[in-house]
């Protein structure tokens, strides 16, 4: 079935979750607030949860966009593994976005890896707000 | 299988063969208006109204979800598959929405026989969503034995989940509100079992009490007087086993007293008119912007020519010459 994407009637369905062991969730809620406020419907999923506890919430509420929170440091284990996953369950084409403490050449790595978009440190929710419309307006 | 069965559309037959990925598009479609789910949601319904649909109900922070997290648990230690709706409120100023019913559900990754669905009320009054009954039914043709259906923390008057589920859960906590608040109308009258939560806090006898009196005051139909349950669903979790016991004998009630061929009945009757209704005011308004005879009458009507009532009256009988 292919998703129509009209706005007004469909609102933007994003699953915001933090993997890894960290327990730093004010990043990933002030993101859930900014992008509610955009008007989206936002599945707050909250700490610790697996890559597979993650693909599985993203499939089954059937979101446009995923985005990650990570304090811990371990991005580099979780993130290509939420990837491969969902490639292997049927959600290839849903866009994944992330935030956190990620180094430079992680972020570099990461991105040619298939995240679609990295938000460090002091970024302003109105670039996170307009990067994720982008990248859901374009999710299959 | 059902002989009809051969005959789905390959959605539907999909979502029937237990294919998650169909399923969660599909309520998409629904949730949307997307014509895409007609004829889906058309041809699955003659395999829906098997599965019990439980409503949890209650005011925001009494512990519904962590109580839908405790019943799934129960469920799945009995061997049951669960289908859940936790419908959480949109915003009436952006549309948008937190959803977070989800945060507590305690399951194995690779557990198939759960499948948890969060929804936004969007503008929905009542306590779900319009597209919550769907919903549940889709999941129901989808073969999950148990449906359970979280509200919207609920105001006193948010009772629409009486329209969907076959057994209401009322959940509460100590120190609510005295006796009198029992006594109100709304969301007491439609618990088939009450529930309170938290009843490790101070209180809790007294809240259980306060329910019992009420419910010994009569006044609801004869049959069945709706337990009272004390749970908690901290570690360990009280009450829980009792709370599913209750429901069940509920939905036994329900069959042997013949109240759950009445109250399916009355709840498809309202639906049908309901869905007519929504059919029957588009068409108007449609009308109105194009029909010129149509326009005319709204002309007179800003005019102060005719009165409202007066033109509605127009329309009826004019749409009834139409069939």
């Amino acid at each position: 079935m292919a998703k129509a994407r009209d706005t007004k009637k469909s609102p933007i369905r994003v699953l915001i979750a933090k993997p890894g062991l960290d327990g730093h969730d004010r990043g990933a809620k002030v993101v859930a607030r900014a992008l509610r406020d955009a008007g989206m419907e936002v599945i707050y999923a909250g700490l610790r949860q697996t890559p597979e506890e993650i693909v599985r919430a993203a499939l089954e509420e059937d979101v446009d966009l995923i985005g990650l929170s990570i304090l811990s440091g371990a991005h580099m284990a979780l993130f290509p593994r939420v990837l491969t996953l969902l490639k292997e369950q049927g959600g290839r084409g849903i866009p994944v976005f992330a935030g956190g403490i990620i180094p430079d050449e992680d972020a570099r790595r990461l991105k040619r890896a298939g995240i679609r978009a990295i938000f460090g440190p002091g970024t302003s929710l109105e670039e996170i707000v307009t990067t994720a419309r982008t990248l859901a307006r374009h999710s299959a | 299988m059902r002989g009809a069965f051969s005959r789905l559309p390959t959605t539907a037959r999909a979502i029937a063969d237990g294919d998650r990925r169909a399923l969660a598009r599909t309520i998409t479609a629904v949730e949307n208006g997307d014509p895409s789910a007609d004829r889906v949601v058309r041809s699955l319904y003659a395999r829906s109204g098997r599965a019990p649909v439980v409503g949890i109900t209650g005011p925001l922070g009494v512990g519904k979800s962590s109580l839908v997290n405790a019943l799934v648990g129960r469920l799945r230690s009995l061997g049951q598959s669960v289908g859940v709706v936790g419908v959480d409120p949109s915003s009436p100023f952006t549309g948008g929405s937190v959803l977070g019913d989800r945060i507590r559900l305690e399951r194995r990754a690779d557990d198939t026989g759960v499948f948890f669905r969060s929804m936004a009320s969007r503008g929905a009054a009542g306590g779900v969503a319009a597209a919550t009954r769907e919903v549940s039914r889709l999941l129901d043709a989808a073969g999950f034995d148990i449906i359970l259906v979280e509200t919207v923390g609920s105001g006193q008057v948010d009772v629409a989940i009486r329209d969907i589920a076959s057994t209401s859960i009322v959940v509460v906590v100590p120190h609510l509100g005295d006796e009198v608040q029992t006594l109100k109308a709304g969301l007491f009258e439609i618990a088939d079992v009450f529930c309170v939560n938290k009843v490790d806090l101070p209180g809790a006898e007294l809240a259980k009490r306060d329910l019992a009196e009420m419910v010994n005051l009569g006044g609801r139909p004869a049959g069945w007087a709706p337990p009272i349950v004390g749970t908690s669903t901290l570690d360990p979790a009280v009450g829980i086993e009792e709370l599913w016991n209750d429901v069940l004998a509920h939905e036994k009630y329900l069959d042997e007293s013949g109240e759950r061929v009445r109250g399916e009945r009355k709840r498809l009757s309202s639906e049908i008119v309901g869905l007519a209704r929504d059919r029957i005011g588009r068409e108007l308004m449609v009308g109105l912007e194009r029909d010129p005879s149509l326009r005319r009458l709204l002309d007179e009507v800003v005019a102060r020519r005719i009165d409202p009532r007066t033109a509605a009256e127009r329309l009826v009988r004019r749409g009834r010459r139409a069939r």
